[in-house]
């Protein structure tokens, strides 16, 4: 009979924990070595064909763990290189320098960073030693997840599923010409007009570390988790999927506020450990929901795009779409894990 | 007196043991408040220091210790890589070419490194980082040397302010970093940062104690520490 621990124990196709990131990084370069390139020490998955002189380029990057983010939108469209860490633990300065210097086409390169006090930090120091050797920096945070308090007394809102919306509008933005400064215009709009909220059913396990990240009984969800299995606003019991989505889309659209006759993206995210399924169940939910407020869903993605692990459980992003912002959505992209218009 | 390059070796290799030991125990204080990486992050970058060191260990004690900043800001990640990095690389760079270096030279690339640490993470003192445990042990460090004690009895009362500063942060509600989101739920938890940053003056304190304490042991620390119980 199985035991009741079965949960807690590391069992995952990794060769060792050392090795995972490594081994992962050599199999992405191998399945999409049309579409990519990799480096190691320091580790960076830069786009093929990069720089493209005269494109502003496009870096992003984070702790593993959070798959396809960030190296599987590394491609034409969308970001010109990704910098891995170690698992939900922020990259360091080496590698966003160079992945800086190696996608510079000499029109600047744009920082995506999450609104996390490592990433900040080495972000930080990264664009120092860039900027000393000549190339021009900006960097965009973006803060969209409501479970979290913005105040003075926080780090502030973290960083979630706004991120991929956003590395794909302004990757599209930055591909038909944008300049480093519209393009910097464009990724604050886009992260002042999305706001996310997730749950977890389940935790997820840091190779690492070797146990689960937080216990969670069979009959309880936690409300506004993070990307890392932080513990968000609140423990409760279980509920059917649509009171769920009910929760999660009324406090999203309660926060910005989305309005009625507003546009939006809507995008339901699976934690890596979901089925596409339940996240069909839990769209058709946030999708009524949103019709019944007023508000007209013009694009929707579902699917799990920022994951953490293995957790079960979903992340509802709502974007307030404009011409513009639209327009770059739509437009063709090529990486590992998004692709259309091409 | 002065302090030698070799001392300072002696200092780092204590620390890398130490975080090595007790990789588990700062993990387990950071899974508590945090994202439960502390004590891998730091021993990953430890480890890749001690590899960094080996070959400056007779250069000067400003290129030791930014060597071993720069090899923390390349493998740690996390807050820690560049909170740590950065403490070493401006106590180095305020060291650079000093085969020895003098007991007030000491202590103020000690400050210029705690200097760094708050420009970079921005906290205040009872933000609940480690500024609150260095900030209160470099004070009495100063305060000592002027009052005209050695630098191992001066790094001996700073240790003390350490432990008390790393203490002080279990009732204080987080402010920064990760552990900020909790807002009252950090409060009982003990600081995994301010801990590491304890183990920092402490070990200082045996390489630099007179008279020499014995190389540091695995059984030296071990049953000290609770085991964090969530």
């Amino acid at each position: 009979m199985a035991e009741a621990t079965v949960t807690t124990r590391l069992k995952k196709l990794i060769n060792t924990p050392e090795s995972e990131v490594k081994d992962a990084l050599a199999g992405m370069a191998l399945a999409h070595a049309d579409l990519i390139r990799v480096e190691y020490d320091p580790n960076v998955i830069i786009r093929k064909d990069a720089p493209k002189k005269g494109k502003v380029g496009l870096v992003s990057g984070g702790g593993s763990g959070h798959e396809p983010m960030h190296g599987g939108y590394v491609g034409r469209g969308m970001l010109d290189a990704a910098c891995p860490g170690a698992v939900f633990t922020s990259p360091t300065p080496d590698q966003m320098a160079r992945a800086t210097k190696a996608v510079d086409g000499g029109a600047g390169v744009l920082h995506v960073v999450k609104n996390y006090t490592g990433d900040i930090m080495n972000f930080e120091m990264a664009a120092e030693l860039a900027r000393g050797e000549g190339s021009q920096v900006n960097a965009v945070i973006t803060n969209d997840d409501v479970a979290v308090q913005d105040s003075l007394y926080t780090a502030g809102r973290r960083g979630v599923g706004v991120t991929v919306l956003l590395e794909k509008i302004v990757g599209g933005a930055a591909e038909a010409g944008y300049d480093l400064q519209k393009a910097t215009e464009l990724a604050k709009k886009v992260n002042a007009n999305g706001r996310s909220m997730g749950m977890a059913l389940t935790s997820c396990i840091v190779p690492a570390a070797g146990k689960v990240t937080f216990e969670i009984a069979d009959d309880e969800m936690e409300l506004g988790i993070g990307i890392h299995g932080e513990p968000g606003r609140e423990r409760t019991k279980l509920k059917p999927a649509d009171e769920i989505a009910e929760i999660l889309t009324s406090t999203v659209v309660k926060d910005l506020p989305f309005k009625r006759g507003d546009e939006v993206l809507a995008f339901v995210n699976g934690m890596g450990g979901t089925p596409l399924i339940e996240l069909y169940v839990v769209y058709n939910a946030v999708h009524q929901y949103l019709t019944k407020e007023g508000i007209k869903v013009s694009r929707s993605l579902v699917g799990s795009y920022i994951t953490s692990l293995e957790m079960a459980g979903t992340s509802v992003t709502l974007l307030k779409l404009d011409a513009e912002t639209t327009k770059f959505w739509d437009a063709p992209v090529h990486t590992p894990a998004l692709r259309w218009g091409v | 007196m002065a302090v030698t390059t070799a001392q300072l070796v002696d200092w780092i290799e204590r620390y890398a043991a130490v975080i090595a030991e007790q990789k588990q125990y700062l993990t387990g204080l950071d899974a508590a408040i945090g994202d439960g990486d502390h004590g891998i992050n730091m021993d990953r970058g430890f480890q890749q220091v001690l590899i960094k060191i080996a070959p400056v260990k007779d250069k000067d004690a400003g290129t030791l210790l930014k060597t071993t900043g720069m090899a923390l800001v390349g493998s740690v990640g996390g807050a820690g890589g560049p909170l740590y990095g950065t403490f070493f690389i401006r106590a180095g760079t305020a060291l650079d070419g000093k085969a020895e270096v003098a007991d007030a030279d000491l202590v103020a690339a000690l400050e210029a490194g705690l200097k760094g640490v708050v420009e970079r993470g921005k906290a205040n003192l009872k933000d609940k980082t480690m500024v609150d445990v260095l900030t209160p042990a470099l004070e009495q460090a100063r305060a000592r040397l002027k009052e005209g004690a050695s630098i191992a009895d001066a790094l001996s009362a700073a240790t003390d302010a350490a432990e008390a500063g790393m203490k002080a942060t279990i009732p204080l509600k987080a402010l920064k970093g990760r552990a900020s989101y909790l807002g009252d739920r950090s409060i009982g938890h003990q600081d995994p940062g301010a801990t590491s940053s304890y183990y920092l003056l402490r070990t200082l304190r045996e390489a630099l104690a007179d008279p020499p304490q014995g190389a540091s042991t695995s059984t030296s620390y071990v049953g000290r520490e609770q085991q964090p119980t969530s």
